[in-house]
């Protein structure tokens, strides 16, 4: 059997059922499973005979405030290279209690990206070996990629909101 | 601001072996990035890597600046080899809009992406000849870098940091001149490198410090996401190129240089043959241009490329597209795409997902050197300690794509 | 003589003028900081500390095209004890501050500091949480070289700009009161 995208939606409901949802968009087909099945959809992906998707060619996080419970996105993208066939599956998660399985049993090359997810979303990614600040500065103590943060420093004194577009007097 | 940047464990003073900070400044390591060692004698036992010292936030500034105004942003990812990066966005963003380019364009950008890297590959093998203290080849292949940057220059303006085309195209079609370089640049850097190979590739000294110095197997590889070619030289052949074709590189004819056991010397190897390759296909492209309308030099899309002058002076619409486009309110179609294209370093993928808006809502940077640094203490475990500088200058860890 | 000696016919090399001073037979005589600025000036040895691309900009004016080495500074010291001139050249992140400023503290006087490139001197165009909005913020610097990056001309115009200003330094700046008051106001004693 191929591995084309519509015998890919096949096995995965036959597997997951109505719990994985499917979209295609240019060329590439996702898969969003709620966050307590991601590491299983991993796992199957990874060593099923007709998967084969043994490449994780990233790994982000994603912030939509107006998502009500499930705010943080975690977005994997998986190529199999011998069929060459690429899939992105997505995760979402409530901000309260932003758990996700960590991938890196099934994919080493997840550790680090998991660590930048975390430093820019505190995305906590249980059994993670080593998960701690990667690119700031380890006094950091907020996540800066969220979406109620801005770009500049908070402690900025030389400039103010006005300089940089938002609000202030005019 | 005193802080302590060696974290010694409790019973460091008791332990046989060394801790060494290789810091984050070190005129042996191309980059700011910190690894502190464990070295028993000369070899070492393990060691933690710290990077982020040049953390400039990409990710974040994207979000607040119009799709153009993203391109002097992403040349400064992998700075040696920009223009890859620059067009590997224009297609991410092409691709989302529905833009499709000429065949011209897609032959130029073939041109510019394989200059850039052989500029990449340039610098990483002449600093793997410093490395062993080989200095010779490093200063005679440099002066070839200015002769790529003297291209660049005729056709964006800028040497390093490019900025180089459009959505759709480029800003301005090649000059004569351009030409004139390019043909000198193809007649003269062949004997160049020729001289380059023949001092090093059969050197003994050379093959004894670099065979067996940090190797890399290819299940390790492929576990550690890593691609380019530091996988090639592994034993995979994976090149984006020719998994997923972009920008019609599926109209050329090129081979993909694979090594056998992955240490520096497989690397160096490949990364040689590499640039041959590349030569071979601009040669190809300058063939394929030849029956080609000379006057296309971008794609019809007046809502992302800028209307000429003249007609911005006399047409209602130029004049609105004009005010569109570099006010950045041109409004891009909502959805979600990741694109990759094959850079110097190996696959640099864009994820870009669009609101409708100006900005993008979220683009994050699939940055190969990020990804592959990983695997650095796992292949200097166990080796010596020139061993590991050797290792860590071959992978070609740039410190503007580590950290973004 | 068995064969004509030759002596260096070359003109075409720009000897430094003498500074002002009284001639005589056998001897020169002027003012000491003239001479120490003359034989300072025309061998600063840099200690680059590159970081992003403002650095590969660095490598190619250090390279034989737009070589640095012509100026006097021959020696490409990588030790901040052996070196009088800091080029910083790229961004400098929030958490390498502290690095550069031990680099700068490790350095003996007299020492200048270089600002190549816009991330150095001001932040560039990264105006971020996580990037030091100028170098100046830390250290003391002498010279700003704007660019993004600069152009290799333009770094060799900021050293012979810094050239000028190390020959007309007073040997008794290092101990002034203002210069004492510059480094307390960085906290570096």
């Amino acid at each position: 059997m191929s591995l084309t995208y519509e015998n890919l939606r096949q096995v995965l409901s036959d597997k997951f059922g109505d719990s994985a949802v499917y979209e295609e968009s240019f060329g590439m087909l996702s898969v969003t499973v709620p966050s307590a099945q991601i590491l299983k959809l991993l796992q199957f992906l990874y060593e099923n005979e007709g998967m084969g998707f043994r490449f994780l060619s990233d790994l982000s996080g994603v912030h939509y405030p107006e998502r009500q419970g499930e705010e943080f996105c975690v977005v994997y993208h998986l190529h199999n290279l011998v069929e060459n066939v690429r899939l992105r599956v997505k995760t979402f998660v409530p901000a309260e209690k932003p758990d996700v399985f960590t991938a890196t049993k099934v994919f080493p090359g997840a550790n680090w990206m998991e660590r930048e997810t975390y430093d820019f979303f505190g995305i906590n990614f249980v059994g993670h070996p080593d998960l701690r600040r990667i690119l700031n500065a380890d006094e950091m103590d907020y996540f800066p990629m969220r979406k109620e943060y801005t770009l500049e420093d908070p402690q900025r004194t030389d400039k103010d909101d006005e300089m940089f577009g938002r609000g202030g007097s005019v | 601001m005193e802080r302590n940047h060696i974290q010694l464990s409790e019973e460091s003073l008791a332990k046989q072996s060394t801790t060494l900070n290789l810091g984050p400044t070190h005129p042996a390591t191309h980059g700011v990035f910190q690894n502190i060692l464990e070295v028993d004698g000369e070899r070492v036992l393990s060691t933690e890597p710290t990077i982020g010292y040049i953390h400039r936030a990409f990710e974040k500034i994207a979000e607040r600046r119009p799709y153009y105004q993203i391109t002097p942003l992403t040349d400064r990812l992998n700075y040696c080899s920009a223009p890859i990066n620059n067009i590997g966005w224009h297609l991410t963003v092409e691709k989302l809009v529905g833009i499709s380019v000429p065949k011209r364009v897609d032959y130029l950008r073939v041109i510019i992406m394989e200059l850039a890297r052989i500029a990449d590959h340039i610098v990483c093998n002449s600093v793997i000849g410093v490395d062993t203290g080989a200095l010779t080849g490093f200063t005679y292949v440099f002066q070839y870098r200015e002769k790529i940057y003297e291209i660049y220059e005729e056709i964006c303006g800028s040497r390093l940091t490019t900025n180089i085309g459009r959505f759709g195209g480029f800003e301005r079609n090649f000059t004569d001149v351009a030409w004139d370089k390019i043909d000198a640049f193809l007649r003269e850097f062949p004997k160049a490198w020729k001289e380059f190979e023949d001092l090093l590739n059969r050197n003994r000294i050379f093959m004894e410090r670099c065979q067996g110095a940090g190797p890399l197997t290819p299940e390790m590889a492929l576990a550690y996401s890593v691609t380019g070619p530091n996988l090639r030289a592994a034993g995979v052949d994976f090149d984006v190129r020719v998994a997923t074709p972009y920008s019609s590189y599926e109209d050329f004819d090129f081979k993909i240089p694979v090594g056998s056991t992955g240490d520096v010397y497989d690397r160096f190897m490949v990364r040689n043959m590499e640039i041959w390759e590349s030569l071979g296909i601009i040669q190809q492209a300058l063939e394929k241009l030849k029956d080609l309308d000379p006057s296309v030099f971008h794609a019809d899309v007046p809502e992302f490329y800028l209307p000429e002058k003249k007609d911005v002076y006399t047409k209602m619409e130029a004049l609105i597209y004009h005010f569109k486009i570099i006010m950045g309110e041109t409004e891009i179609l909502p959805g979600e795409i990741y694109h990759a294209v094959e850079g110097a370093n190996g696959e640099v993928g864009y994820y870009l997902i669009s609101d409708g808006g100006r900005t993008p809502y979220r683009l994050h940077f699939r940055r190969p050197c990020f990804i592959y640094y990983q695997m650095y203490p796992e292949i200097i475990k166990g080796g010596l300690l020139s061993d590991a500088i050797l290792a860590l200058s071959s992978i070609n860890v740039i410190a503007g794509e580590l950290d973004a | 003589m068995p064969r004509p000696v030759q002596y260096n016919a070359n003109d075409k090399v720009k000897l430094v003028d003498l500074p002002e001073g009284y001639a005589g037979e056998g001897f020169y005589a002027t003012s000491f900081d003239k001479v120490v600025g003359l034989a300072r000036k025309n061998s600063l040895w840099p200690l680059p500390f590159a970081t992003s691309c403002c650095g590969i900009e660095f490598m190619a004016t250090m390279g034989a095209n737009y070589d640095l080495a012509r100026f006097g500074s021959e020696r490409m010291g990588f030790t901040p004890r052996q070196c009088d001139m800091l080029l910083v050249a790229g961004t400098i992140s929030k958490k390498l501050a502290p690095v550069l400023r031990q680099v700068y503290i490790q350095m003996a006087e007299p020492r200048w500091v270089v600002a190549i490139g816009a991330c150095a001197s001001s932040g560039g165009i990264f105006d971020s949480y996580s990037v030091l909005q100028g170098i100046d913020q830390v250290i003391p610097v002498d010279v700003y070289v704007p660019g993004c990056p600069p152009r290799p001309e333009g770094i060799l115009d900021g050293i012979l700009k810094l050239q000028e200003l190390v020959g007309n330094e007073s040997l008794r700046r290092r101990n002034s009161e203002q210069y004492k008051a510059l480094m307390q106001s960085y906290g570096i004693q």
